[in-house]
């Protein structure tokens, strides 16, 4: 138990960590703002006036939306995979000990463990030699491969505290193995996967170090903006979408925050 | 009331029996369950990093640019030559002081959320990391792009205060400063240590939440002083939290090619040459060459970590 | 008596650990069988390759004379109430206990009809609707007992089931146990590390000890009439005297257990002795005594005549109250 007189904290380290803070969403802030600016050449503070105009003529523009949607096509389907793959790997490594079980967290790790142009351009040398084209494939085998770890944390957190004897109680009060995962296992651990899920989701739709080296001609939204920021061309366009890419992460996260609250916490570093 | 059967008939058609099948073998169970996963990443992943690995011992014909298939460290050989060591000491430079500053300003963070923050404040200080660490890589360096533009707010808010003179002055400064703050290392810093301070803040929380309050009053009550209980007790105890996060800030920087390409001086990084290598210049071996060091350094930096107790506090 | 449980050389290794090593035990219909030992002495890996949530690495676990090798729990007419309660967080009270119904698709009204009345019987009529969450540990504990008897099972397996509660419902929870299988009529099979509890509860007693069954007894046996030295200690904290010491007593050279209140204060004859420990107990005095470098520990009544710390009294005992421990395998 903590006395209450530790409650007090002192001032500079409530300024260092306020700062802190302020340091780490101000910069996300302006994002909002610049989205709004009737200025198009150059990135001018303060903004000479708002106009919602660049709204609309990011909704017209067509190669927006077929980013936008390649995005969300590429992370629903690389969701789905590493929702699959990370709960098998979870559920193995939760239940019981077996050797190499060290090594199989460490393989589902690396891939975000090790810097990301490693592993975009180790698949790009292993499309490469294996002949395989580019194509919305190539960049489903990359994204999930990376999001696997994400679920993986997620469901192995949840099934660590859901205990064992549930999984006995069940099949000791009449359930097989398939009665007792869909009737135990499943809701136990259904909000700890549709967290992973969402994380990896967010993490999908906004990767773009591997993205470069597996999707060849295509362009995701994070791709569409990489491009802008190298050769700015259409600067208030790219703030609009600037920001949509933010929120279209941010809700996820929230949602997965939201669903694993008062226990295992997001398995935050995952990214 | 009759007896019914101590043991039951199987049931349940052919879930049950495959069930059953299940429970006698458990082993099968665990291979069925590792088998896909374990197919994914080792055939797609592992056997890709193998290909690159591979790669790196090739080497590309100076004049015709064709990749010669045959074995050798003629590509690890160029990699010393004084223009890529710049590049690997640049970013293992840039990396540790990315590290290093995270570290730093993550403390205060991470230890108000893990000492003082109660309730709601909690909630708050937890999410006001979490957000920043999951939302969008790009954005987030477009957000720098737009704050250090020439007529950017940085800019804006030290003319308003009449301290342009101050931001010259630390331009002028040899190798850290530069034209502007959007083409200087300083600015490549500024970014790469916004970008990664999450992931920093995180496990450090993680190590000082399970510091007791009663060491450190233990610690007062033995006659230290608050600086002395830090150094002594707090940080000792913290370090496996700052490993742990170092680990992805080192990592993240040491792999990173687009924060330098939009911000920073026009030399190059690892990712950077990486890229080039493979893209433009055609030179694969070179490039998987390159991409083994960042490996070999967080092979080596991780043996460290592992060596100090730092996974535990994953 | 028929057999309800019948373990026939049964081992269970994890790795090189034996938790279970070569038990024979026989288990009776309508007994209630403890299952007593420190932890780690392989009593829970029993009741677990009971269960079925173990398989034995040799040997064979039968019940009612059937082989259970290779039948997993689901198939086993057997129940458990787990330690931890294990009550499915997501489903409510009623939910639980009907969860073995539900799985053998009995019809819904009447799932809810048998939920409620097994409710009932561990009075908590009304508490269906709750979650598990919402629950006293008292509570929990009668809700995991219903869960299990609603499947009406041969024998019923209960893990430490009163450890986590505190003294006053465990004894409260002990009785009611008792009366529970008195009524019902199904072996009961109990493990747990305290040994009041075994004795106050059990018909018989195993006492487990590294993997391996010591004794096996009614609780006056293994109380008065422990056959080791482990036994003798683990079971009441009895007095072992060294065979020598025996030898001159008896004749017999083999070590013997002395119940601490079978030892009393005596005005002349016996053997000296010097109190170094002294501790109220309320009923009762516990000594500490000295005598010729041996430690004995004396229970007596704690109204008689007033006791000091370092006073010399003289000691003795009832000759049939030394127990000679000749299956000394300890």
């Amino acid at each position: 138990m903590r006395s209450d007189k530790t409650l007090r904290s002192p001032l500079p380290l409530k300024i260092a960590a306020g700062a802190g803070l302020l340091f780490m969403h101000v910069p996300i802030l302006l994002i909002f703002i610049y989205a709004f600016t009737t200025e198009d050449k150059t990135y001018q503070w303060p903004p000479p006036g708002y106009t919602l105009k660049w709204l609309g003529v990011t909704w017209n523009r067509p190669d927006v939306w077929e980013a936008l949607n390649l995005s969300v096509r590429v992370a629903a389907i690389s969701t789905l995979v590493a929702l699959v793959l990370g709960t098998l790997c979870a559920a193995a490594v939760s239940r019981t000990r077996f050797f190499g079980r060290e090594a199989i967290s460490l393989i589902v790790i690396l891939p975000i463990a090790l810097p990301g142009i490693i592993t975009g351009i180790a698949l790009r040398s292993a499309f490469n030699i294996a002949e395989i084209p580019f194509s919305f494939w190539t960049i489903v085998l990359g994204h999930a491969t990376f999001c696997v770890v994400v679920v993986y944390n997620n469901a192995l957190a949840r099934f660590r505290r859901t205990s064992a004897s549930l999984i006995e109680a069940s099949m000791d009060l009449g359930a097989n193995g398939f009665q007792t995962f869909r009737y135990v296992i499943l809701p136990n651990i259904g909000t700890a996967l549709l967290a992973g899920g969402m994380l990896a989701f967010a993490l999908s739709f906004d990767e773009v170090i591997v993205t470069t080296f597996t999707a060849g001609q295509q362009a995701t939204l994070p791709i569409w903006m990489l491009e802008e920021l190298v050769r700015p061309r259409q600067r208030p366009v790219t703030n609009v979408v600037a920001m949509v890419v933010f929120i279209v992460t941010f809700l996820p996260i929230l949602a997965a925050y939201y669903l694993t609250r008062g226990g295992d916490q997001v398995a935050g570093h995952g990214k | 009331m009759a007896e019914s059967p101590a043991i039951t008939a199987p049931r349940d058609g052919v879930l049950g029996t495959v069930s059953d099948v299940l429970y006698r073998r458990p082993t099968l169970l665990l291979l069925l369950l590792l088998t896909p996963p374990l197919l994914w990443l080792g055939i797609i992943y592992l056997g890709s990093l193998f290909a690159l690995l591979a790669q790196s011992f090739f080497s590309i014909d100076e004049f015709s640019g064709v990749i010669q298939y045959r074995l050798t460290l003629k590509t690890y050989g160029e990699l010393l030559a004084p223009a890529n060591l710049d590049i690997i000491v640049r970013t293992t430079l840039m990396a540790g002081s990315v590290t290093v500053a995270a570290a730093i300003v993550a403390f205060p963070i991470a230890y108000y959320a893990a000492r003082y923050a109660r309730g709601k404040w909690k909630a708050l200080f937890y999410l006001g990391v979490m957000l920043p660490l999951w939302s969008s890589y790009l954005v987030k360096v477009y957000a720098w792009k737009l704050i250090l533009a020439k007529e950017g707010i940085l800019n804006w808010v030290f003319e308003n205060l009449h301290l342009t003179w101050l931001l010259d002055a630390y331009l002028s400064i040899p190798v850290i400063g530069g034209n502007s703050l959007s083409v200087s290392y300083s600015g490549t810093f500024l970014v790469f240590l916004y970008v990664w301070l999450p992931f920093m803040v995180l496990p450090m929380q993680a190590a000082l939440e399970r510091v007791p309050v009663s060491y450190l009053e233990a610690s007062a009550d033995l006659g230290a002083s608050p600086l002395q209980t830090f150094s002594k007790v707090l940080f000792p105890l913290a370090m496996p939290g700052v490993i742990a996060g170092s680990i992805f800030t080192f990592s993240l920087t040491l792999g990173d090619y687009i924060i330098p390409q939009i911000v920073g001086s026009s030399r190059l990084f690892i990712g950077q040459a990486v890229y080039s290598h493979q893209g433009t210049a055609g030179n694969i071996p070179l490039a998987a060459a390159f991409a083994v060091v960042p490996v070999i350094i967080m092979g080596f930096y991780l043996w460290m970590a592992k060596r100090q107790g730092a996974f535990d506090a994953l | 008596m028929k057999t309800a449980v019948h373990f026939e050389k049964v081992s269970r290794h994890f790795g090189d650990v034996k938790a279970v090593d070569s038990v024979d035990l026989t288990i009776g219909e309508g007994e209630f069988f403890a299952m007593l030992g420190p932890s780690g002495s392989g009593k829970t890996t029993c009741l677990r390759l009971i269960a079925g949530f173990d398989q034995p690495t040799f040997g064979d676990v039968s019940i009612f004379g059937e082989s259970t090798n290779g039948i997993p729990p689901y198939r086993r007419n057997v129940n458990t109430v787990f330690q931890d309660y294990a009550l499915f967080p997501h489903l409510s009270v009623a939910d639980n206990v009907a969860y073995g119904l539900m799985i053998r698709k009995v019809a819904k009204q009447e799932r809810r009809r048998v939920a409620d009345e097994a409710l009932e019987q561990v009075q908590l009529a009304g508490y269906g609707a709750r979650k598990p969450s919402q629950l006293s540990g008292g509570q929990r504990q009668r809700v995991a007992l219903a869960r299990a008897l609603v499947n009406k099972p041969r024998v019923l397996l209960l893990d430490e089931p009163l450890g986590a509660l505190d003294l006053k419902l465990r004894e409260e929870m002990q009785e009611e146990l008792k009366n529970l299988q008195r009524t019902l009529g199904i072996t009961f099979v109990f493990v747990t590390h305290d040994q009041g509890e075994a004795l106050s509860m059990a018909d018989r007693v195993a006492v487990f000890n590294e993997g391996r069954i010591m004794q096996v007894g009614t609780p006056q046996d293994v109380y008065h009439r422990p056959n080791s030295e482990f036994v003798a200690n683990f079971v009441g904290s009895s007095n072992v005297l060294p065979s020598e010491l025996v030898n001159e007593l008896t004749g017999k050279s083999v070590p013997a257990s002395l119940r601490p209140e079978a030892v009393k204060i005596v005005d002349e004859g016996g053997f000296e002795a010097e109190i170094v420990d002294i501790s109220f107990l309320g009923a009762a005095t516990r000594l500490s005594l000295k005598i010729d470098g041996m430690r004995l520990h004396a229970l007596v009544d704690g109204t008689k005549a007033a006791l000091e710390f370092r006073q010399k009294v003289r000691v003795d005992w009832d000759a049939e109250d030394l127990h000679l421990m000749y299956d000394n395998n300890g």
